[in-house]
């Protein structure tokens, strides 16, 4: 199904969504419409033009690809499928995402990854190919996040504040990290390449998406970044 | 620093058989046998006067009782205000609690009484009468439409149909058993009234219970999924609880464990941490946002409820969210229950669920969008008396929590926190868990709400009112006894005599 959307309301456009039998649907002329295939599974929705905050919310195996920027909130509390962003994207990407993957060719904005989570097999994976702004991977839970830095930008590779509240998962930064400060409940070392060769997949899954090659994008120094333990606040309380 | 216990084991030797009942039903390890002198000892510093062993002693030969040996007496500095000092002298910890604020704050219900028909208005005997007490929680119409032949336009926004205005509130699965899980969701089923998931996700085992179960979805957002959304009844958003406005929830680790780790989709063992706010909602358009994200995601078949904490700006809060898009709003008042909260919070933050209600009530009025949103109280919902005083203030149903654990076991020790609930409710270990047998909890659970339905149609009986929907708001139905003008004017009753 292909679907001119300019002049439709969000509630229009995942209605028709869910009316047709295509597997396959493209929305032309997409302007900041909200809350996109929320919720959908098993279809693949190709979009052009920006899609609105919550792309993807609650995305259940439907795999979404936007031409241009996403913004805030995509793939908010997504079980699987996967979301790729031929752009930037906005704030909270990924919160609480417990299944698929989300890939970024730009910068993604404030508290990305935020309250990731994982169960066992079930791991949630962010690449992000540019930089990202403060509170990346707050609260996190469990998942993979890896910040390749590959847009040439001069700033840092995450803003302020990264980690903070992190209790589970890894994150993956493509940057030896000097300067940036991290809270005292994380871990930060320099990736192994046990560590590389964990996310190799998923590197050249970027690539097929964006270009590149996953031998050069690895071919420099990351970053590992883990919680302490699992339990940060434990120590914080006294039973009354 | 060691102080002399707070409760003392009053054991009657002469009564005692040595049957060590006690020293196995006490999952804090307060008895023990003494062989060589074949006596029963205990150490009270450990008790939690939760009376476990007092009920399931065969002879009676056990008391719990408060200890008498309290520090100098002082009206200021209590012997729990000291107490509470040397603790965090001792480790720099904060205080944690567990269930309602139990200081004597003002209880409001216990001032409000309720009207009675008297001669010129007949009673209604609810034993020969039929008496509704069935709602529907959700957007009302403010007008009739037409559709385009003439006919009436007959479509409403999704609702939430119970067969009495009282609800099982939110108590997740982590911070309560299985098995209470379980009761809930039969005796909700059983009674055609709806029990809450809470922030933990729901067992897969308890996806048949969907007609009656309100899928919660909270800043942590554990188990939320598709299928989860599409599980209930309705769906709610926790803003914030009475018990601890303002801060997230922290399910520690010792109870994040099997099952509960599972469907909460967290390392075993990891703590599990709900952040203070939603990250993504910082106005009242944010949750607007959250709202429509799960409308569009479950196909607007369900209502939203926004759940928030009674706090000084309620009514201001409560007309943003009636603007929301939510269908439902609940309102927890600072005396509701909780697994566990920092001490200071639960006991000074907040404000009471009555003034709350009748504040919320009145503003939606005024600004006359009453009938975008269904008004859930909870917050310390007792008895029948209190769930028929809170909807003649203008509540469409209440939620109840603390009694209901009451009515599956609970004696109110306050030390869910410890995850070591002698009653198998407020505890993950599989020993205790078997202590509540479902069947059981159900019955009465079923029991308890059997009975208050009753008491409401007795009491609105009385009033000559035959539907709880022509209580509901009916304020000239409660008087207040020994209230200020101020709190009159802001629960918008008269006082007795009046």
């Amino acid at each position: 199904m292909e679907l001119n959307v300019s002049t439709l309301g969000f509630s229009e456009v995942n209605e028709q969504m869910r009316q047709t039998a295509d597997q396959e649907i493209t929305l032309n002329g997409c302007i900041g419409q909200r809350f996109l295939a929320a919720g959908t599974s098993g279809k693949y929705v190709k979009i052009n033009g920006i899609a609105g905050n919550a792309l993807g919310a609650y995305l259940n195996g439907t795999v979404i690809e936007t031409s241009g920027n996403a913004q805030d909130a995509v793939g908010d509390t997504m079980n699987a499928g996967e979301i790729i962003v031929h752009g930037n994207i906005g704030d909270a990407a990924g919160y609480a995402m417990r299944g698929g993957k989300i890939f970024v060719q730009g910068n993604a904005g404030y508290r990305a990854g935020i309250h990731m989570k994982a169960y066992k097999e079930k791991v949630p994976v962010m690449v992000i190919g540019g930089r990202t702004g403060s509170f990346l991977a707050e609260y996190q839970a469990g998942g993979i996040i890896i910040v390749l830095g590959l847009t040439e930008s001069g700033k840092p590779i995450v803003s302020n504040f990264p980690c903070t509240g992190m209790h589970g998962g890894k994150l993956y930064l493509r940057s030896d990290c000097e300067g940036i400060h991290f809270p005292h409940q994380v871990h930060k070392r320099k990736a192994t390449a046990e560590d590389l060769a964990e996310i190799r997949s998923f590197v050249e899954e970027f690539c097929e998406h964006f270009g590149g090659s996953a031998d050069e994008i690895l071919n420099a120094e990351f970053t590992v970044v883990m919680p302490d333990s699992g339990n940060p606040y434990k120590q914080m309380y006294v039973a009354n | 620093m060691n102080f002399y216990p707070e409760f003392e084991v009053v054991r009657n030797d002469s009564r005692c058989i040595r049957c060590r009942v006690c020293e196995r039903q006490c999952a804090n390890e307060v008895h023990w046998f003494d062989a060589d002198g074949k006596v029963m000892l205990s150490d009270e510093s450990k008790c939690v006067n939760c009376q476990r062993c007092v009920t399931l002693c065969p002879t009676r030969a056990l008391k719990i009782v408060k200890s008498d040996c309290r520090l100098r007496e002082n009206a200021n500095y209590s012997d729990q205000t000291i107490k509470e000092i040397y603790r965090q002298a001792e480790t720099g910890g904060v205080l944690l609690s567990s269930m309602g604020n139990p200081n004597p704050l003002p209880v409001y219900w216990d001032k409000i009484l309720i009207n009675a028909s008297q001669v010129t208005n007949p009673p209604i005997d609810p034993l020969r009468e039929p008496m509704e007490t069935r709602v529907f929680l959700g957007k009302k119409p403010d007008h009739i439409t037409r559709n385009p032949d003439g006919s009436l336009d007959t479509t409403l926004s999704p609702q939430l149909s119970l067969s009495m205005p009282v609800m099982f509130s939110a108590m997740s699965y982590g911070s309560i058993s299985y098995n209470a899980h379980a009761s809930l969701a039969r005796a909700a089923t059983e009674l055609g009234i709806c029990y809450n998931t809470g922030e933990g996700g729901l067992h897969e085992d308890f996806y048949k219970y969907g007609k009656n179960t309100i899928v919660q979805v909270a800043s942590g957002r554990f188990g939320v999924h598709k299928d989860y959304l599409e599980a209930g009844a309705a769906i709610e958003i926790k803003m914030g609880q009475g018990a601890k406005p303002g801060i997230g929830g922290h399910l520690p680790g010792t109870k994040a464990v099997g099952d509960v780790a599972k469907t909460r989709m967290i390392p075993e063992g990891s703590d599990a941490i709900s952040p203070a706010p939603h990250h993504d909602i910082y106005s009242i358009e944010d949750l607007r946002q959250l709202v429509y994200s799960l409308k569009e995601a479950t196909e607007y078949r369900l209502p939203v409820i926004v759940k928030v904490a009674a706090v000084h700006n309620i009514a201001a809060i409560a007309s943003g969210i009636a603007r929301s898009g939510a269908d439902i709003i609940a309102i927890d008042g600072f005396r509701g229950g909780t697994g566990a909260a920092p001490t200071r919070i639960r006991d000074n933050v907040g404000i009471p669920i009555e003034l709350a209600l009748a504040a919320v009530d009145q503003r939606l009025r005024d600004e006359g969008i009453r009938n975008n949103v269904s008004i859930i109280c909870g917050g310390s919902v007792r008895s029948a008396a209190d769930v028929v005083k809170a909807i003649a203030l203008g509540a469409d149903a209440c939620y109840i929590a603390t009694a209901a654990c009451l009515a599956m076991g609970c004696h109110l020790c306050r030390s869910c926190h410890t995850g070591k609930c002698n009653w198998g409710i407020a505890t993950q270990r599989p020993d205790l868990v078997k202590r509540l047998n479902p069947d059981i909890g159900s019955q009465r659970l079923v029991n308890l709400m059997t009975a208050w339905r009753h008491e409401i149609k007795e009491l609105m009986g009385g009033m000559g009112i035959n539907s709880i929907e022509s209580l509901r708001g009916n304020r000239l139905m409660l008087r207040g006894v020994g209230l200020t003008e101020k709190e009159l004017q802001i629960l918008g009753i008269s006082h007795a005599g009046e």
